[in-house]
């Protein structure tokens, strides 16, 4: 319950910043539009709707780090703190409050984007949905890495770690943008080692009805996501204990 | 068994003793005033003495409760409006109480009520971040009061209110003596003789006076209260 109200104001909080609409939303759904625009004209493999559709949803998830990393950097400098770290709540449900309603979001952002891909041209059928569950430790993934940076980070290296750095390297080593062999050697196994590409390619096996394909990635991805969120949880505890 | 007892709690940051070895003890039901010029360590204190901060050294005991071990009871019997005004600024002045009424698991119709008794009925729809500066106190205060703590811990309440406000909230710390315990810092000197018990003054994280204001007043030869704090908060001499 205690965590649920504190979801609820983080919901709140983010539904009425309109950087959450324009990078949560707005952002995803207009590149996935102009790369299909561009597709419709000179046939790219990469962006046919069922190969973009996955990128797209990864890309949208790294402005999820974004919010989590700059609403707990945030709410850590201010006196707000304090008196969260002075009722019952403990570290564990502070976490919880930011990343509830962050799951949230990337929900609705996954679907919001399953609509677009159906737009343009993604066949109707439950293996969209499949893609939708397989793309959820991406965004645990991206949400716990964003309460880590948020847990270590103040505001403004946020901005710059989490707003810049983080977006950039998950887009590229994600594979959405350009097959990932076409860089080979060092680059392609760290991007194999690390939960975007494997998301996407997670993503992309759903949509393709190919199960077995869908299930090392997303093991992977998942083991990522349990371990940062162990970390984030660390970091929150530290900082918390030392106010 | 005494409100507050603080066991010579230590805190420094780098090189500076922020609070040294402070010792002193709250009843129940007392208002306390903690004085002392900027920098002294009052802020401080208060952090150590709602659990917030642990000491490094020493100890203090809430309602009896230990806030270098038991840091989980004591949030359950303290309350605190920080220094600054602590409001979720996207919120609205109602769910910013909401949201303390949630917290502490208590019904949401708390909220309703803390906004009629803490007069914040007339901004209640408002964004909490554009509120003025006083109205933001206001309702960081009455998220302090909303949960009912037994010891409430005020660091500098009326900072920035105005006058009818700081009265308000005088009749309300008034109101709660003998049920609340309360222990409040501030720079206005007629504030802490007129409201508090018991005074003490802190010098560089050392208490340096402790008693009533007409005590303190008979000790520095001092004509006024405000002649009294100036002379003790510029000595050395430990009571
Ligand atoms: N988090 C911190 N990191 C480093 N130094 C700190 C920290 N908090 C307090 N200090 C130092 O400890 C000393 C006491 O500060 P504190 O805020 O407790 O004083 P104060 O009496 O509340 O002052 P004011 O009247 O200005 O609010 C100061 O020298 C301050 O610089
Ligand atoms: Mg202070």
């Amino acid at each position: 319950m205690r965590t649920l109200s504190l979801a609820k104001r983080g919901l709140l909080e983010m539904v009425r910043d309109p950087l959450t609409l324009i990078f949560g939303a707005g952002f995803p759904l207009a590149l996935m539009l102009l790369l299909s625009a561009i597709q419709s004209r000179v046939p790219v493999p990469l962006f046919a709707p069922e190969r973009l559709t996955p990128g797209i949803l990864c890309f949208g998830q790294s402005f999820l780090a974004l919010f989590a990393a700059q609403g707990l950097s945030r709410d850590r400098s201010s006196a707000l703190m304090l008196r969260l770290l002075c009722s019952p709540m403990t570290a564990r449900d502070c976490l919880l409050g930011w990343a509830l309603p962050l799951l949230g979001l990337a929900l609705a952002q996954g679907t919001l984007c399953l609509g677009c891909a159906f737009a343009l041209g993604l066949d109707v059928n439950p293996r969209a949905l499949a893609m939708l569950a397989a793309a959820l430790p991406g965004a645990a993934c991206q949400i716990a890495l964003g309460l880590l940076c948020g847990s270590l980070l103040n505001d403004r290296q946020v901005g710059g770690i989490c707003g810049a750095l983080l977006t950039n390297l998950s887009a590229w080593l994600s594979g959405a943008w350009f097959d990932l062999s076409l860089m080979g050697g060092a680059v392609e196994r760290i991007a194999r080692m690390l939960p975007f590409a494997n998301c996407v390619d997670a993503g992309r096996a759903a949509l393709a009805g190919d199960w077995a394909g869908v299930a090392a990635p997303l093991l992977i991805a998942s083991g990522w996501a349990l371990a940062l969120s162990a970390a984030a949880g660390m970091a929150f505890a530290r900082k918390a204990r030392a106010a | 068994m005494n409100a507050i007892e603080a066991r010579g709690l230590c805190k420094r940051y780098g090189g500076t003793r922020a609070v040294d070895d402070l010792r002193f003890e709250v009843a129940q039901g007392e208002v306390f005033a903690l004085l002392g010029v900027n920098g002294a360590g009052k802020s401080t204190a208060v952090r150590m003495l709602s659990g917030l901060t642990p000491p490094d050294a020493g100890d203090a005991l809430l309602m009896g409760r230990s806030v270098a071990r038991e840091r989980a009871e004591v949030r359950r019997v303290v309350g605190l409006s920080p220094q600054e005004s602590a409001v979720a600024p996207r919120l609205t002045t109602r769910e910013n109480l909401e949201l303390i009424a949630g917290l502490y698991g208590l019904p949401g119709s708390r909220a309703a009520e803390a906004l009629e008794a803490f007069g914040l009925a007339e901004v209640a729809g408002r964004a909490a971040g554009k509120l003025s500066g006083g109205w933001q106190r206001r309702l960081s205060i009455a998220m302090a009061l909303l949960p009912g703590p037994r010891v409430l811990f005020l660091d500098e309440p009326t900072l920035g209110l105005d006058v009818l406000a700081r009265r308000a909230l005088w009749d309300l710390i008034e109101s709660l003596r003998g049920r609340v315990t309360v222990l409040l810092t501030t720079h206005y000197m007629e504030e802490a003789e007129a409201l508090s018990d018991r005074v003490g003054i802190l010098r560089a994280g050392r208490l340096t006076a402790l008693g009533t204001a007409e005590e303190l007043k008979a000790r520095a030869r001092a004509a006024s209260f405000e002649d009294a704090f100036v002379a003790l908060a510029a000595t050395q001499e430990v009571e």
